[in-house]
């Protein structure tokens, strides 16, 4: 791992990161076989997000980004590794400390017809986080705080909208609303999974550049989680590509597009859609599905969808290394 | 605008609720008969001791006993010559009112259990549901019988003895709820926040189960109502207070079957099956109102 980085620049860093789910077997094959079988979700994760960074997470579906999202933000348990906020070991956050973090990050869902409490006015929804940290009684400040952030959301005449429920916004509305509860709290970090994905094409474009210029104003450093890399090329600095747990490929967002080390890396960079017509000949298009996380292949974890796999791959697991300065990779043959 | 006018807002936005709400339900005429019967019997209630005179509940002489209706007494009188119109209006007030009283006792309990056994799950859980099955199972007539024969007659006895066990259905139906609810990415968000337990119990779950109370409470009332006159008729009730179950029970035990006095009989019965049937209609248009999937598309 890359030591000479300025530890007191980031504001995250995550080693060896575990988060382990148990599954739950029936009755009676718990008394047929004692083995607890383990789903690997988040399998030792590395990365360091720096002040201001826009870091994405991409990956498949069932890659584990998402439960890395929450780990981070102590919404999970993780189960091994250790994850410093500001230089804090997060494991050892006593009650209050743990409080108050949940002020300084913030996580942002993916769908924003599902994240807002469908009984909470909008002015309830956005002056909910103030109230349970008790940041202000006064009411007239309480309602300037949340206009403000409505208004740094990107909603126009915000007062005019306190009273409304979220079923009567659209759906772009309910996002910038769902970022309005997050600003309130005027966070330092904030993980954004998927923040656009159940969005139409057109509003798309609007929140990302609301994220950026969060970014630019505030200095709001994001883990930004996706699964699609168009979208982590346009918004990230660094790109982290995940496969069943772990990090397989992790450098600045143009080397990671532009020249992608891992074959993994290179199998996602080949579909990445272009706004033409094309035929599928000449490209990677992977076999199969992830497998599944109970049982994760010996060896390189992907090399039974390997388009480049050889005997030693099912063998020896990579080891995950700096292959060219600041760009990460894990396997054999780069 | 100013804090004021959040707050006028508010009542507002209630007005609008409440308005959007109605103009649903008025649609359901089976909910609309049983509210309208639920309104005559509450204004009965209200009204009832000003609308009657209270001296021809007394004893009124050996010539009026158990006399058919007349046009002095439109509904007859019973052994002690007391006017059976008057004893049921007199009556709706308080079985009315512990019908009401035994149904919050059991929201409460139903609701409390309900929403902490979902919403801990594990331990909890199955403590609290094991316990609740305990409630579930046991018949509940025998029980109400043994409670209220220990506890001794009175109106307050009466009610805990309902309350106590009828909530058992509610905390089940409010637990399946909640373990859906909790789930949903708002609880989540909320505890992204710093939300507690208690806050996300109070503020995110019980709005989203509340429909549902809402709908079982009234259901639940019909049943508090046909149990307090069940345990008044078998004689566990107020000797000294005037219920629809306690009229029935003198009926029977004076022998107003073997006399044909069905003035006497019919009129307390009647009002039982009326309200029980009013909040009956009610529970299923809320059902109706309240869960969509149920509306017919033709309203």
């Amino acid at each position: 791992m890359n030591k000479d980085f300025n530890e007191a620049n980031n504001l995250l860093s995550v080693r060896g990161l575990e988060v382990h789910f148990a599954v739950r077997s029936g009755f009676f094959s718990s008394l047929v076989s004692r083995k607890i079988s383990l789903v690997r979700a988040v399998d030792g994760l590395d990365f360091e997000l720096k002040k201001g960074e826009i870091l994405c997470l991409a990956g498949e579906s069932g890659s584990g980004k998402t439960t890395a999202g929450k780990a981070v933000l102590r919404l999970l348990e993780p189960t091994g590794g250790e994850v410093l906020f500001k230089g804090e070991e997060m494991n050892a956050f006593s009650k209050s400390r743990l409080r108050h973090f949940r002020q300084e990050a913030q996580i942002i869902f993916q769908d924003p017809f599902e994240s807002l409490n469908p009984r909470q006015t909008v002015f309830s929804t956005v002056a909910e986080p103030l109230e349970v940290n008790r940041l202000t009684r006064d009411r007239r400040e309480k309602e300037e705080r949340v206009a403000k952030a409505l208004s740094d959301a990107g909603l126009s005449n915000p007062r005019e909208l306190f009273m409304r429920y979220p079923h009567e916004l659209s759906g772009g509305q309910r996002q910038r609303l769902a970022i309005a509860g997050a600003l309130v709290l005027h966070p330092d970090f904030i993980v954004a999974d998927e923040p656009v994905s159940m969005l139409d094409l057109s509003i798309r474009a609007g929140i990302l550049k609301l994220m950026v210029e969060l970014r630019d104003n505030k200095g709001i450093s994001y883990l930004f989680i996706t699964h699609d890399l168009s979208l982590a090329w346009l918004i990230s600095d660094r790109i982290a590509i995940m496969y069943l747990g772990k990090i397989v490929e992790l450098g600045s967002a143009d080397d990671v597009i532009k020249s992608p080390l891992h074959p993994y890396t290179k199998a996602l960079v080949s579909v990445i859609p272009v706004p033409k017509r094309v035929s599928l000949a000449g490209k990677t298009l992977l076999k199969g599905e992830t497998p599944d996380p109970v049982n994760i292949p010996l060896g390189c974890r992907f090399h039974p969808r390997c388009p480049e796999a050889q005997p030693r791959c099912s063998e020896e697991e990579p080891a995950y290394r700096e292959i060219t300065p600041k760009h990460f990779g894990a396997c054999h043959f780069i | 605008m100013n804090s004021a006018l959040v707050k006028k807002d508010t009542f507002a936005l209630w007005k609008k609720n409440l308005s959007s709400f109605w103009s649903i339900y008025r649609q359901n005429s089976m909910g609309l008969i049983g509210m309208v019967i639920l309104l005559i019997f509450a204004l009965m209630a209200i009204l009832g001791p000003y609308l009657v005179d209270i001296t021809i509940m007394t004893v009124d002489g050996v010539t009026q006993v158990i006399h058919p209706p007349t046009s002095e007494y439109w509904l007859g009188t019973d052994d002690l010559g007391k006017d059976i119109l008057a004893g049921v209006i007199v009556g709706s007030r308080v079985s009315l009112m512990v019908g009401l009283a035994a149904t919050a006792i059991s929201m409460v309990i139903g609701t409390v259990v309900g929403i902490v056994s979902g919403f801990y799950g594990r331990v909890v859980d199955a403590l609290l549901m094991r316990f609740t099955d305990v409630f579930l199972v046991i018949p509940w007539l025998p029980l109400m019988l043994v409670m209220a024969a220990l506890l001794g007659p009175s109106l307050g006895n009466i009610i805990f003895v309902i309350g106590i066990t009828s909530w058992a259905g509610t905390a089940r139906i409010i637990r399946s709820q909640t373990l859906s609810v909790k789930e949903r990415p708002y609880v989540e968000r909320a505890r992204a926040i710093g939300s507690g337990d208690t806050h996300i119990m109070f503020y995110h779950i019980l709005p989203n189960v509340f429909p549902l109370i809402f709908a079982n409470t009234v259901l639940v009332a019909a049943v508090a109502i046909l149990s307090e006159t069940t345990l008044s008729f078998l004689g566990m009730g107020d000797p000294t207070q005037v219920t629809w179950g306690m009229m029935l029970h003198f009926a029977f035990s004076m022998g107003a079957v073997s006399f044909g006095a069905w003035w006497w009989l019919l009129p307390p019965g009647i009002c039982v099956v009326l309200v029980v049937l009013s909040f009956t209609f009610i529970g299923y248009a809320l059902d109706e109102v309240l869960n969509p999937k149920l509306r017919r598309r033709d309203q």
